[in-house]
Parts: structure tokens; sequence; C-alpha cells
């Protein structure tokens, strides 16, 4: 019977969990949950705060997940060290666990920054676990004024939650414009008016230097009076433990489409690991959900046997922000980069189609996002532009572009 | 307006209690009734331009809509009847011809309806068609008059071509052109899973239809429109169209608009050019020249074919089939005054023929009167409506029946009467391909099949209860009629006695 | 597993498939009344243009990206459907990111909605199917 161990508790060890069981119904599974948590969603802590979830319906999966999947889990208990030659984890109980196949899915943790003074906060948080939810919740009230240091997905979505909570919330980043990660100047411009309409206050290309109580100072020189201060800059892969018994890593735990990593028998998936973007073809941390159980998944097949590949992995997220929604995905190679895009353009809503050598490589979307996942997949299939009707699917994403007989494939058989 | 108005037929009601506005009334109707207003945010109706075709009643989700006859009426007026001034008004205006479509829908006498069927009680017991075996097959084509046999006393097979249907039914003519591919297709999938035949009309036979050859009659009319030698050999038999019995003694005319496409391919004829079959034959003008075309077909198709000649029921339609039974034909296909049309001028489908149940039962009096009925088998149309009808013609003399218009209803059709046009909101009497898709095949030859097959059930018992298992049996047995509300003379031509006697 | 499959040479773009996929999942018993005056959130979409139409829902992908990618868990397949759990959803919309058909909407109160073969409701078949007047789409094996 095979034995696994999976370090790590969250959407890429769901993931290698049923992707062992799909192909290995017996083998022996253990989860090192670091967390004192049964499997749930990350992304669901801003909706907790918005009480649109809540801590039952934030799991991740059914209560009968474990025992179903027959997985003993350890929780609170991290893995401090693994010993490759004997195959074994040491566990920070004093534990050991011996395995035949290892996966590390140790996700990521908050970057913070050595900013001056900041011991001298008194409320300061993370915004990255459950447990950063509630002891945000549990802190802030109606009269609360938030400074939020960073205005990326987590900063921004940490800033939806808590908007009808607190009394004010003000937003600095270094970059000047929000969601730098995933928008250009343009879509950030309408995604950061629509988030100023809603009440939410905006520092940006300005960021705290220090930090004296509730006090803190910017570089522009201003000062910003807080209660609670909420620190969402980024976040770093958790690659210590791999990085010590000579795994390959760059940024993080580089692995193949199979999810091996560089030592047999070890295999990585999730936020603590670095690999292809299939849209721009590089290696890259792609921290983002649909992709850590993906990896997950494939990794679970390939320990227990299977050979599965995961290859056309790319950035992509859908996000959404007081009702008006924002889809991105893939690379945006525009003219200099020896793409070309196309726009269209309204007051609350922007489309950017970026189509480079014949395919499409990303898109932006704000607002109608509907159908968007037939981008989505033409990037995916880097489907020749040149073989469907290009110009009626720019308007708006539906099969109709697709040559008649492909459309009754898609809609005629099982897929 | 002014002088040319004329105030709508019909009338749309909307229940906007269940209006939900989901505009399938719109999408369904071709001839652009019903607009959703998006200012006022109500469907509206154009009801001049309704046609009553119950398309949109049929679709509507919520049974929010109904056609009903306007009461919008002239004095009233016994002699001037409301329709009879409106055609004077049409005709004051347009100078033309009216055309109409389908059958005549005057209240002229149905004289199946005058006719009952026997039973049998106690004396000569009714058969229970679900426990005996009953026997509705029939062979159509020239009979032998005498069992022959040679030397070594072994029979003479030497039988003309015959027809062999399970059931006393046939689809009759109706061309493609006419009607849509689709309905074709229809028709000729349901014949073949009947094993009954259709017919192509006059025409031609469209490709993709070859296959159904065995299940097919294929019609060679005065246009002779797509006729040529492998056309000939790919049906079950011919049928040389000398009138129709809507419109006898008249040609037809299908304009250039509708001869597009395979159409046009399938006539063999250009594109966008009328086809006009002339009201003869122009190599017919007699029993002798009939022949001629007869047995120039058989040649054509060595003698393998049985040749079937359709006439229109008319005055002295007796010695017409006398005539015909002499030519050499296998087969007389007579359609009667309420037969259908896709467009016929209105005085001469409303005025010229007579009713196919006088035709019929004259015909077959005078072909035995005559000693030549094992000559000919005889095929009548024109408003078969039911399975009795069936049953009174067989017991009439007929050997089977040739249904259309039923067929159409099967199909979907509802007797909106505006074939003419080509709007058909049914998919039937079109050939705009948004339209024609409305038809599918598969819902359409199952339906077909399913008519066929309840009539069939329905001939078995009245079958049974006349305590007849075999067809044959009723076929010319007039004892087993009677009639009602019917004159001296009318008996006298059916030769069946009143009900009493 | 039998599956709502669609043939664009039947569909006469006529949307009755939208409107009793809305009634069926409407949970009333009136048409009228469950749709009267209101926009609807039909599970099933027609797309095409004046000549060619044809219904597009949910395929029931054997290798469901959205089941994969959601975030919540309120994707998962039963017995081969797919269906969702509209208490967890919170309308991320990741699912609409990632349907290649374009099978996943929002509904009347933002979060995802989509076909599951009206095995939840009282309609009995797939109420799209049952409507269609001409066969355009039908519910079988293949």
């Amino acid at each position: 019977m095979s034995k696994y161990v999976i370090i790590g508790n969250s959407t890429a060890a769901a993931g290698c969990i049923e992707g062992i069981r799909s192909v290995d119904n017996s083998g022996e599974i253990t989860v090192v949950s670091g967390e004192n948590h049964f499997v749930y969603s990350r992304p669901l802590i801003s909706y907790y705060l918005e009480e649109k979830t809540d801590l039952q319906r934030m799991k991740y999966r059914p209560d009968d997940f474990y025992e179903k999947n027959k997985c003993n889990v350890l929780y609170g208990v991290k893995a401090e060290k693994i010993d490759k030659e004997k195959s074994e984890v040491y566990l920070d109980n004093g534990e050991k666990l011996s395995y035949e196949k290892l996966m590390i899915a140790t996700g990521s943790s908050p970057f913070v920054p050595p900013f001056k003074g900041l011991d001298t906060v008194e409320n300061k948080f993370s915004f990255m676990t459950i447990d950063d939810a509630l002891a945000i919740e549990k802190t802030v009230d109606e009269n609360s004024k938030v400074l939020i240091v960073g205005a990326g997905l987590i900063g921004l979505k940490c800033a939806e939650g808590l908007l009808e909570k607190v009394g004010k919330i003000s937003v600095c980043d270094l970059a000047d414009r929000v969601l730098s990660s995933i928008f250009d100047d343009e879509c950030a411009k309408i995604m950061q008016n629509h988030l100023e309409e809603k009440g939410i206050e905006f520092l940006l290309g300005d960021s705290a230097e220090e930090f004296n109580g509730n006090t803190a100072k910017m570089m522009s020189g201003k000062d910003v009076e807080f209660d609670v201060l909420i620190l969402a800059v980024g976040v770093r892969s958790n690659i210590a433990i791999a990085k010590e018994i000579g795994i390959d890593t760059n940024r993080a735990i580089l692995v193949d489409n199979a999810m091996k990593t560089s030592l047999e028998n070890i295999y990585s998936a999730g936020d603590c690991t670095e690999y292809v973007d299939f849209s721009s073809n590089s290696k890259k941390v792609m921290a983002i959900l649909p992709n850590a159980y993906l990896q997950g998944n494939t990794a679970g097949k390939n320990m227990a046997g299977e050979s599965a590949v995961f290859d056309n992995a790319i950035p992509m997220n859908s996000i959404g922000f007081f009702g008006l929604h924002a889809m991105s995905a893939g690379s945006y190679f525009d003219e200099k980069d020896g793409g070309k895009c196309y726009i269209e353009k309204g007051e609350r809503h922007i489309k950017k189609l970026f189509v480079k050598d014949g395919v499409l490589s990303g898109f932006i979307i704000i607002g109608d996002v509907s159908k968007a996942g037939i981008y989505t997949n033409l990037i995916r299939n880097k489907t020749e532009l040149s073989e469907i009707d290009f110009e009626t699917i720019k308007k708006s994403p539906t099969l109709f572009a697709f040559s008649k007989e492909n459309r009754g494939k898609m809609l005629g058989g099982v897929v | 307006m002014g002088i040319e108005y004329i105030y709508p037929e019909f009338e749309v009601v909307r229940n906007s209690d269940r209006c939900i506005k989901c505009g399938v009334c719109q999408r369904q109707c071709a001839n652009e009734v019903h607009k959703l207003d998006e200012d006022l945010n109500v469907m509206l109706s154009d009801e001049a331009k309704c046609v009553n075709c119950q398309r949109c009643v049929a679709l509507c989700p919520t049974r929010a809509l109904k056609i009903v006859k306007s009461d919008c009426r002239l004095r009233e007026n016994a002699n001037w009847s409301d329709s009879t001034i409106k055609e004077v008004y049409k005709q004051a205006s347009s100078g033309g011809v009216l055309l109409s479509s389908m059958g005549n829908p005057n209240p002229l006498p149905v004289y199946w309806d005058k006719i009952l069927i026997n039973a049998s009680q106690v004396t000569n017991p009714p058969i229970d068609p679900l426990r005996e075996p009953m026997e509705t097959a029939v062979f159509l084509g020239k009979k032998p008059e005498k069992i022959e046999r040679d030397e070594n006393g072994n029979i003479k097979c030497d039988l003309a071509p015959q027809i062999n249907l399970p059931v006393p039914i046939m689809f009759s003519a109706m061309s493609y052109g006419s009607i849509s591919y689709n309905a074709h297709e229809s028709l000729a999938r349901a014949a073949r899973e009947l094993g009954i035949c259709y017919n192509t009309g006059e025409g031609g036979l469209h490709k993709d239809f070859y296959e159904y050859g065995p299940n097919t009659i294929v019609q060679v009319a005065s246009g002779r429109f797509g006729v040529h030698e492998n056309y000939l050999n790919a049906g079950a038999a011919i049928e040389i169209k000398m009138g129709q019995g809507a419109k006898p003694g008249i040609g037809g005319h299908l304009p250039g608009a509708k001869i597009v496409g395979d159409v046009s391919k399938t006539r063999m004829i250009p594109e966008g050019s009328d086809a006009i079959s002339p009201a003869p034959h122009h190599d017919i003008y007699s029993i002798e020249d009939l022949r001629q075309l007869v047995f120039s077909l058989k040649e054509a198709t060595n003698y393998k074919k049985p040749i079937i000649v359709k006439v229109a029921a008319v005055h002295n339609i007796a010695a017409i089939a006398s005539g015909i039974a002499r030519s050499g034909a296998d087969i007389i296909a007579i359609d009667g005054f309420r037969g259908g049309t896709g467009a016929a001028p209105t005085r001469i489908r409303d005025n010229v023929g007579i009713p196919i149940e006088l035709a019929l039962a004259s015909v077959d009096q005078r072909l035995r009167d005559e000693g030549i009925r094992n000559n000919v088998s005889l095929v009548v149309g024109g408003s078969i409506r039911c399975a009795s009808d069936v049953v009174k013609a067989i017991a009439l003399g007929a050997d089977a029946c040739y249904i259309a218009t039923s067929a159409l209803l099967a199909l979907g059709c509802h007797l909106c009467r505006t074939c003419q046009t080509g709007k058909c909101n049914w998919g039937i009497a079109t050939q705009r391909p948004e339209l024609v898709k409305r038809l599918n095949p598969d819902i359409g030859y199952q339906r077909l099949v399913n008519l066929v097959t309840a009539w069939q059930h329905e001939i078995k018992e009245l079958m049974g209860a006349m305590g007849i298992n075999s067809i044959e049996a009723l076929k010319g047995n007039r004892l087993m009629l009677r009639g009602v509300n019917m004159t001296e003379k009318e008996l006298e031509i059916f030769n069946i006695s009143h009900a009493g006697e | 597993m039998k599956r709502v499959f669609v043939n664009e040479k039947w569909c006469l773009g006529c949307h009755l498939c939208e409107y009793n996929c809305a009634f069926a999942n409407s949970g009333l018993d009136n048409m009228a009344k469950a749709l009267k005056d209101k926009k609807i959130y039909p599970r099933i979409r027609i797309e095409g243009d004046e000549n060619i139409n044809y219904a597009v829902s949910c395929r029931h992908c054997t290798d469901p990206m959205c089941v994969k990618s959601c975030i919540t868990g309120a994707l998962s397949i039963n017995d081969g459907v797919i269906t969702i759990n509209q208490e967890k959803c919170v309308g991320c919309l990741t699912c609409i990111l990632v349907c290649p058909y374009g099978c996943i909407s929002q509904n009347e109160n933002s979060v995802a909605q989509k076909c599951e073969l009206c095995l939840k409701n009282s309609s009995g078949e797939p109420a799209c199917v049952k409507g269609c007047p001409n066969n355009a789409i039908v519910y079988e094996e293949r």
C-alpha cells in the first residue's frame, strides 16, 4: 500500500487528495495541516467579512471529505524538515512521517516589509487566512479608520469586505494604479473610479514609510491617521523546507507540467510553485486558486501512478467589487511586444483583447463578463483566429464564431 | 384606404394578464402580424396581415393568444354574402383573377356524411379485430379475367405489374415546389415505413429521394417537369396527370420566385422561370393519344411499372373512365372537387367538378356494366377525411384512396388556405429556408405514420363490425351502405338503399 | 449519461427554451405569474443570427473546468451531472471565466447558475427539451 504525505491543507492539497483517489483508492494519505481548520477557501475571507458567506459555507469541500477520501489529517502541525534519503518528514510535534510520495503544498505567506516603527502599531493585520479575518472582524467597529497598504487583489477585496463595517478606508500603494498585477492604467482607472464612488480613498504612487502608533508617515510627507492597519503588500512562496534539501527553486519551487520537483518522489503544487505560463511560455508564480487545484489534482494522479499533465496553465482572475466585475486572463502583448490590442470601451465597461502570432494571448474585461470563458478557451487552446470568425467573437464571445462543424461537435457530442 | 379598405377578417385576441412578451409570436409569424412596441412595452398586432394559421396560438407558452373571426360585418344579405361582396371589392381593386388554396370550403353536400355503414348482429357475427386476423392489404393494377393453366395444369402467372399496399391508402400528388423539401421527406419516409406510396406530383423527384423509389409514384404532367428515364424507372408506378379535382380543365402555374435552387434543378427548368403546366397535354386529344403515352411510358420502363391515369371528377367521368380503362392504363385515379391545391383560381376551384362520391359510384358501375372493371384499379381522392370515408369508398367500389389534405394536417397544416403566398408558417407550402426548417421530418414522418396506423386500426374495426375480415370482400359491397337524407336520384346513382330499407 | 444536445438544423430561434427554462426553475406553477414583467435568467441561451440559431446549455463535461476552478466548492459533479450549490456560491464568477461554452451565467441574485437538467425542479425532464417545438433540443444518451 502506497504512502502519501501532503504538506499543506488548502486547495492544492484538496486537489491532490482527489487526484490520488481517482487512481488509488487504498493508499494511505496523511495531510499535515498547519492551520487548525478544515480545508477552506482562502479567497472567501473577504466575503466572510462582507457576510456573504460563513465559516460553514467557506469549507472548500463537504464535511465528510477527509473521511470519504480516507485521509489522516494532522491539524495544527507543521512540517519542519524533510529527510530525502529516508523519505521522512519531521513534524514540529516531534513526530515523523514516512512517505513514498510527498506533496509540498505549503502555499505562501504575507510579505511584510521592514517598516520603521511597525512595532508601535497596535492593530495590525495581514489578510490571508481565516484567523486573520476573524481577528480583523473582532477589532473593527463602525467608526474604525482603516489603512490598507497594498491596492492589489488582497488589499482591495479586504477593502470591499470591510467597507460596510467601518468608518473609513484608505488604500495606499507604491504603484500608481490599483490592481497593478492584472490591469493596465486604463482598466485600473475604471475600477478605481468605481471604488472611489463607493467611498474608498486611494493614495496611489505613495506608501507608508514609517509608523508611529496610529499614524502612518507617507513617502509624500502626508500623515494618515488610522485605527486598524492592514498589510497587503504581497505574498512570498513558502519554499524554505524545499530549498533546504536541494530542490530546485527560483522565486518558488520549480515544477514541470506533471508537478514533479527536481527530486524524485517529491511533488509540489499551488502558491509555492513556479511553473510555465502557457500564454507567454515563461515560468511564473501564478498564485491563483483554480491553478492550485488543477496542479494538485495533476500531481495527485501522478503520485498514484497515472501520467497526467497540466500544461496549459495561464494566469487568470475573476474579481468583482461592489457589483462591477472584472476578468483577466493570459498575457497582454500589445504593439510594443509585437502583439495587437482590440479595445472596446464604455464608461463602466472596457474590453481589451490581445492578439499575438495569430492567437488570442490575453484579455481584460470590466463590466459585462458574460461568456468570457469562450475567450479563455481560445487562449488555452491557442485557437488560430483565422479559423474562426474573429470579427464576430471580438464583439461578444459566442460559439457562433466557430465553424458549423466545430460547433456541431461541441453541442452535439459528449465533451 | 377609403374605397379600397377591407376590414381584416380576423382579430388577434391577446390576454394581457397572460402575455409575458416573450416575443415567440413575433418571431414565428412570417406575415409579421405581431410586434413588440418597445416604447409602450406591449405586444401589438397588425390584424390585416393575419391569415389565421394559428402558428402563434400553438406556440404561445402562456396560451395568451387566440384568433377569432372579426365581427365587423357588412349588412346581412342572404344573396350577397360578406365574402361575395368582398371578392367583388378585391377584383374591382386588382382587376385580377382571385386565387385560393386547398380544397373548396363552401357548404356543398358531403355525401360521405349521408352514407352509413352496416354492422353484424346475431345472424352473422361481427369479428373482433384484436383477436382475429384482419386483412387490409390490396394490390393495385390490372387483374386477369380468369385463371389460365398451361398444358401441365400449372397456373399461368403473367400478372401485370401491381402496387402492393398493406392498407388501401396512399399519399396523393404534391409537387416539390408546391410543398417543401421537408414535407416531401416526411411523406417519403412515412410511405417507406408504412409500406405504402407517396406521389412526387409534377415537380420531379429530388435526388435525395430516389432511395424511397419503391414507395414512390412518379408523376408525368402536362409540363413534363423533371421527367427523364431514371425518373420514370425510379418509382413503383407512373402517374399521368390529366387533371386535378381542385382545378379541372386548367393547368398550373408555379411562379418563378419559387423556382430556386433545388426546385429548379429537380424540375429541370432555369431558376426564376415560371413553371407553367398547360391545361391539356399537348400530345393528348383523344383516348388513342392517351394510349400512346401510356405505352410510351410502359416501353420506357420495360412494362414493369403500372401506369396510373389521374383525372378530375367531372360531369361525364364514367365515359372518361371507360375510355381510360381501354387505354392500357393499369389504374385510374379520380380526384373529387373538394381536393386540395397549392393555388387555384377561386371560381374554378369552387364551381368546377363534381363530388368524388358520385363520380366513384358511377365509374365503378359503368366499368362493371361494360365488363372492364378488371382492366383497372380505382383510386379515389379529393377530401378523404377519415377511416370511415375510406371504408365507404371501398364499399362503393374503390380499390384504394389517395389522401393529401389529411396528410398535410398531420404535418401541421392548419388549413388557413393561403398556400399561394409562399409564407407557410408551418414549413409546408413554402420554399423559404427559415420557414422550411420549421417542419422537422423526424416529427413529420412519425405523425404521418401515426395517422395511417390509426386509420388502419379503425378500418379493421369497421370491417370487423360488418363481419368482414378481408378488405377485398368489402370492395364494391354496396349492401354494406345505406343512405340518409338523399333523393331517389342520389340513391339510384349510389345504387344503395335508403336507411331503413 | 443522458445529456441535452442541440441540432442547429432544426432550431427556429423561437427562444421558447429560454422561457421554459426560466419558468421551470422559478418554482412557480404558472408561467405568467413566474415571468410576466420580469427579466428572465434562463440557463439555456439562444445564439446565432437571422438564419442560424442554436441553444447552448451546460455540456456536463466529463472533465469540467468550472468544478475544478470553483473557489468555494459550490460546483460539483454528482452522477455525471454538474450541479451548483447556490447557497455556497459567492458570485466570484470564476466559473464563467473558465467555461469554454459560455454556459454559466449569473442569476437574479448575482450568484452563478447553470443547467442542472431540471433534476432539482418539478419539470421531470429538461423543460427546454419538453417545450422545443421542433426537436432541435433532445435529451438522450450519446
